[in-house]
């Protein structure tokens, strides 16, 4: 007679329902510990340099005097990237979403994700020996001309190694995320509302201006803000192409530092305290990346209820 | 009489600028341009820039001078559009060819990929640049330890991440434990890597002792990455199974593990395999955590479970940034820009890879 090996287990049926619902639900138990970990293990490990009496953190005056400059070279950089990048990914996600040729679209928008496969070292690499050098004489000009506002103040720095430089690096990098996401979004847009536009005479700028845009506001707003998290953490663009230094008003000359970089670059040499400042520098990068992944999820789940886009 | 009528332009045409008028503007935009730019020096990049610029300026203000300012509006936008992607290529011909002009004489250097730095010294590439030897030393140690790290994080994070997506899609059912899962999740997606790697060093020092680097931490700090990259891709597959299928298999007096394992993943496999893939490739060009995890190592080290070890990402990061000769960098950049293509040709293959796998091994969908 023969057996249906898919039947023929009776015996161990219930014990391996049991095992396998069993063992599904503790491997996403896990990644739940995993996270509470990483919060966790970060908190003791930074709070000896919390503690520290100030003269012994970097810099002599404790540790949010130490902290303070990186966090907002960070967030200078992460604006500069978005600033530069928002523009052109939702000029990108229409064009392969509207405009392009239908054949096309498909692999125009593969080719915008290879730039989210090139590895960041190799951004990185590329900024500090190719982009630094062109960029150098358009930052001259800068000084020369728009001197009088504080953040084009000169001298301009020689090796063309600035915050602006990382943060144009950065744009490059967070441009694919921004793009895919608004893309997708895009392509949602109803249909009707559309054709709706365009019936009534609409040019094409206008019926993407009165139908997908407001459509995909939430949308826009939530990729922006993921953006944003990336450029928050991301690390070697900075650590290979920023002059660190001091933190300075002026985008082009050599200065400031992000949290990132200051880690990647000091915690491989690091011992004793040093050590713990840096992850304490770790965690607050961590809580602000938190912060801004989390109101990125809360709008788009809060856009998914509203539209019934799905 | 007819020709007259022919040369006559339809009322529906009228005040609409011709068909090929972005080609005439294109050619005056690229002439005018050429000609600026012979004024101030030529450069291909320039000529670019400028012409662009023209064209848009002229086309828009002739459709505005025609047809009106909506239509010129119009214009404008799709300018702009195209323009946009235009921009977005620009950094990606960039990084591509540089990487290609750099790293080709690295690559094709006897040796590169199959010795080590060990034993390299600053003297062997003072000696390089100076009197025209061979530069030494390669890529093989590093290349060896990316493959070792990324393989124990592939290793840790494939079962952990396929079971949380079953979990989530054949036994949440929308529990506030599965909402919890999903939403922590898409959080952990966006966890800096640099974070990931003093997770892994922090959680590290703590069991084992201060200042343990190997590369089973940096595994470690891959798999915080790699494991919601594995979960969501996972999970979109699993929801496409059609429930047809596991009714049938319900229907037949078939468990429900035994329908998951037998019914639900066989049919799914091809889309999480792809998924996997993709994962392998995002975190194989990770720097930070490595750099923070597993020190630099310039020899070729077998255990991941001991001693420093060399990642193809981080070997180009301390080539560029501490070159094993400081007063002669080149021999050091050479051989940092042909891992860099070595680093992204695997990128590369792996997303190839992970496409062509999507393919092949698709369910045969139809009759």
């Amino acid at each position: 007679m023969t057996t249906n090996s898919l039947t023929t287990s009776q015996g161990a049926g219930r014990a391996g329902d049991k095992v396998f619902s069993g063992a599904a639900m503790a491997a996403g138990c896990l990644i739940l510990a995993v996270l509470f970990g990483v919060a966790l293990f970060l908190v003791v490990q930074a709070i000896p340099a919390l503690t520290a009496p100030a003269e012994d953190i970097q810099g002599g005056n404790g540790f949010f005097a130490y902290i303070a400059p990186i966090v907002v070279g960070t967030l200078i950089a992460a604006v500069i990237a978005l600033v530069i990048a928002t523009p052109v990914a939702i000029g990108v996600a229409l064009f392969i979403s509207h405009y392009a040729p239908r054949r096309l679209a498909a692999g125009l928008g593969y080719v915008v994700d290879l730039l989210a496969a090139i590895p960041s070292v190799v951004y990185g690499a590329w900024g500090a020996a190719f982009l630094a050098k062109e960029i150098s004489p358009a930052y001259d000009w800068l000084a020369t001309y728009l001197g009088w506002i504080p953040i084009f103040e000169g001298p301009a720095s020689a090796t063309g190694k600035t915050i602006l430089t990382a943060g144009i690096v950065l744009s490059v990098m967070v441009l694919p995320i921004i793009t895919s996401l608004s893309r997708e979004i895009f392509l949602q847009t109803p249909k009707l509302h559309e054709e709706a536009a365009l019936a009534l005479g609409a040019t094409r700028w206008e019926m993407i201006k009165m139908a997908v845009l407001p459509f995909g506001r939430p949308g826009i707003i939530s990729a922006i803000m993921l953006g944003l998290g990336r450029a928050l953490g991301e690390t070697m663009a900075v650590a290979l192409v920023l002059s660190s230094g001091v933190l300075t008003a002026s985008l082009i000359q050599s200065g400031n530092q992000t949290i990132a970089a200051e880690i990647a670059l000091n915690f491989p040499e690091a011992s004793g305290l040093k050590v713990n400042t840096l992850i304490a520098a770790g965690l607050v990068l961590f809580v602000i990346t938190l912060g801004v992944n989390m109101i990125a999820r809360w709008i788009i789940t809060r856009h998914k209820e509203f539209s019934g886009a799905n | 009489m007819s020709a007259t009528v022919v040369r006559k332009r339809s009322a529906l045409t009228k005040g609409q600028l011709p068909k090929f008028a972005p080609y005439i503007v294109l050619a005056v935009a690229l002439i005018v341009g050429a000609a600026i730019l012979a004024l101030i020096g030529f450069n291909a990049f320039g000529w670019g820039i400028v012409s662009a610029i023209l064209f848009a300026v002229g086309l828009v203000s002739w459709s505005g001078a025609v047809e009106g300012a909506r239509k010129a509006k119009d214009k404008l936008a799709t300018c702009l559009v195209v323009g946009a992607f235009l921009v977005a290529l620009l950094p990606l011909i960039s990084v591509i060819f540089t990487v290609l002009v750099n790293g080709i004489p690295g690559l094709i250097t006897p040796g590169f990929l199959g010795t080590s730095m060990n034993g390299v010294t600053g003297a062997y590439d003072n000696k390089a640049v100076e009197e025209g030897a061979p530069v030494l030393g390669g890529i093989y140690h590093a290349l060896l330890g990316t493959i070792q790290i990324t393989l124990l994080a592939t290793v840790i994070s494939v079962p952990v991440g396929l079971l949380t997506s079953i979990y989530l899609v054949e036994y949440g059912n929308d529990r506030p434990l599965a909402r919890a899962i999903t939403f922590f999740v898409d959080v952990m997606t966006g966890i800096p890597s640099i974070v990931a790697g003093l997770f892994a060093a922090a959680f590290f020092f703590a069991i084992v002792g201060p200042g343990t680097k190997t590369g089973a931490v940096a595994a470690v700090a891959l798999s915080v990455l790699m494991i919601p990259v594995v979960v969501r891709s996972s999970e979109e597959m699993l929801k496409i199974v059609p429930n047809e299928l596991r009714e049938a298999s319900y229907a037949l007096g078939v468990r429900k593990w035994r329908t998951i394992t037998k019914v639900v993943i066989p049919t799914a496999i091809s889309g999480i395999a792809s998924g996997v893939t993709l994962a392998i490739a995002r975190v194989i060009g990770e720097t930070a955590p490595i750099l923070v995890t597993a020190g630099f190592a310039t020899t070729i080290n077998n255990n991941v479970f001991g001693g420093w070890m060399a990642s193809l990402p981080t070997f180009i990061y301390t080539q560029i940034l501490n070159p094993t000769s400081p007063s002669n960098p080149e021999p050091s950049d050479q051989r940092a820009w042909g891992a860099a293509l070595v680093l992204i040709i695997l990128v590369m293959l792996l997303n190839l890879g992970a496409r062509l796998i999507a393919r092949l091994f698709a369910p045969k969908t139809g009759r």
